[in-house]
């Protein structure tokens, strides 16, 4: 149990949480990279998506390459990319941008094709312009799902900023890359600690989210069944890897 | 390319440990969340403490988990087995859920009909809801085997090693070709396990190919279980 008091004495020593390399320092950086990584990311997917599941057009493009990216090893891209831009955080910048677009982008338009078909065509009925059906009726329905999405490639991009550490001298990675290098027992340890505390407040916070975000009254934005709910066509045995299912470690 | 195929006996080592790591891990993710999934289809005291575990556990960062691991359970850091003891837990997270989607997905007036022509609960949960759930299942694994082939890479940064083994060679010694010829490989085991997985499905499954009729294959189930897990 010697690893264990290692642990907490790295975990209470206050020089470890002062300065360039203490901890608040490092779980900052961390978290500016999530946020940022994220932002980009949801930039570029959350209009994407909400145009494929509005539309239901380029659906199969976006389940292929979300796919195809979903079998890339993170590690590879993070290493190809530092290759191409140099040692920094421009590489993990790049290349968790990119695997952070899959599962929003997944989430927001599975988000809208849960909606049921009748509730579209009511709202078209009753004179909304396709903005408005978009905004008022998709959006808010559609919600629960896009969350889910970013709690996803939030998970990811937290966990892959740790490996990105590899290859830029940022963020809590860095105390289990050192501590492997130094064979220091309680510094690895404390830092992987403090990596899946990360992970699972944010887990957590999103789950929290998730919930809240559900329209009063509206228990069809909690997608118990979408068997019927909508009347796109749902394919059968089709390639899981395409299907929406973002929520993949592959770091 | 010329570094590809000079080097064509290390990229097959590295995919020779590359499946030692993963497909123990994805049959022992799915042996395993068998029972457990069940658990969680059945009674719903279970479901949620189980569903909530494993939620949790798959929010564990992989790198942290690998290095965390060998002071829990004792083997080395570097040890294959510390790998597929990871990896299988990371593949149980995903799969329980799917299990429990999957049974939950079997129609009940089907249950009752074994019950109503005596099955037991035991031959009924084998012979009836095992296989109706099985599209579902397959499903579900086709997706672990995907990220379990991706997730063994991240071992070759604590020296345990994969195909992730040329990510970490090529980028220290800045060969490019080692590095694609890394992702081209991982990707390709993946795809090669997937159509693997496929193939035991028809196999198993015949009337999964021939219609959608009494059984619909629901990949819909498992991507939503994935975005709102």
């Amino acid at each position: 149990m010697s690893f264990l008091t290692e642990t907490l004495a790295w975990l209470v020593d206050p020089a470890n949480w002062v300065g360039a390399g203490g901890i608040p320092t490092r779980l900052a950086q961390h978290l500016l990279f999530t946020l940022v990584t994220l932002l980009v990311a949801a930039l570029i997917a959350v209009p994407t998506g909400f145009l494929i599941g509005h539309t239901g057009r380029g659906r199969g493009l976006a389940v292929a390459l979300s796919g195809a990216f979903r079998a890339i090893p993170t590690l590879g891209l993070l290493t190809l990319v530092a290759l191409w831009v140099g040692i920094g955080l421009n590489a993990p910048y790049v290349a968790l941008t990119v695997l952070a677009i899959p599962p929003i982008l997944a989430g927001a338009y599975t988000g809208f094709e849960a909606i049921d078909r009748k509730i579209i065509d009511a709202a078209r009925a009753v004179g909304m312009s396709e903005a408005q059906i978009v905004l008022k009726v998709e959006l808010p329905l559609g919600l629960p799902l896009l969350i889910g999405g970013l709690r996803s490639a939030t998970l990811q991009v937290v966990a892959t900023a740790t490996l990105a550490a590899y290859i830029a001298n940022f963020g809590l990675g860095r105390y289990l890359f050192e501590g492997l290098r130094i064979r220091d027992y309680g510094e690895m340890l404390g830092g992987s600690i403090l990596v899946i505390l990360l992970a699972i407040v944010l887990e957590g916070v999103f789950a929290l989210v998730q919930k809240l975000v559900v329209p009063r009254g509206v228990t069809a934005g909690l997608p118990i069944d979408i068997r019927d709910g909508s009347s796109r066509s749902r394919p059968v045995m089709e390639s899981t890897i395409e299907e929406g299912n973002s929520h993949v470690h592959s770091e | 390319m010329t570094w590809i195929w000079s080097n064509l006996d290390l990229i097959w080592d590295r995919t020779f440990d590359h499946l030692i790591l993963s497909v123990p891990s994805i049959i022992l993710s799915f042996l395993i969340a068998l029972p457990f999934g069940w658990l969680a289809h059945r009674y719903r005291a279970s479901r949620a403490v189980i569903l909530t575990t494993v939620g949790v556990l798959y929010a564990i960062p992989s790198l942290p988990l690998f290095i965390v691991l060998p002071f829990i359970v004792g083997t080395s850091i570097r040890s294959p087995l510390n790998l597929i003891i990871a990896l299988t837990l990371y593949g149980v997270a995903l799969m329980v859920r799917v299990v429990a989607d999957g049974l939950g997905s079997v129609d009940r007036d089907v249950q009752q009909s074994a019950t109503a022509v005596g099955f037991s609960g035991w031959t009924s949960f084998w012979q009836v809801e095992l296989p109706l759930a099985g599209p579902v299942l397959l499903a579900g694994l086709r997706v672990v085997a995907v990220s379990t082939v991706s997730l063994a890479t991240v071992g070759a940064v604590i020296g345990a090693q994969s195909l992730g083994s040329l990510f970490t060679d090529g980028f220290q010694r800045g060969i490019q070709a080692e590095i694609i010829a890394g992702i081209l490989a991982t990707v390709l085991l993946a795809l090669a396990l997937d159509a693997v997985l496929v193939l035991i499905g028809r196999l198993l499954m015949p009337w999964t190919r021939r219609s959608a009729i009494g059984v619909v294959a629901r990949p819909g189930a498992v991507a939503r279980q994935e975005v709102t897990t």
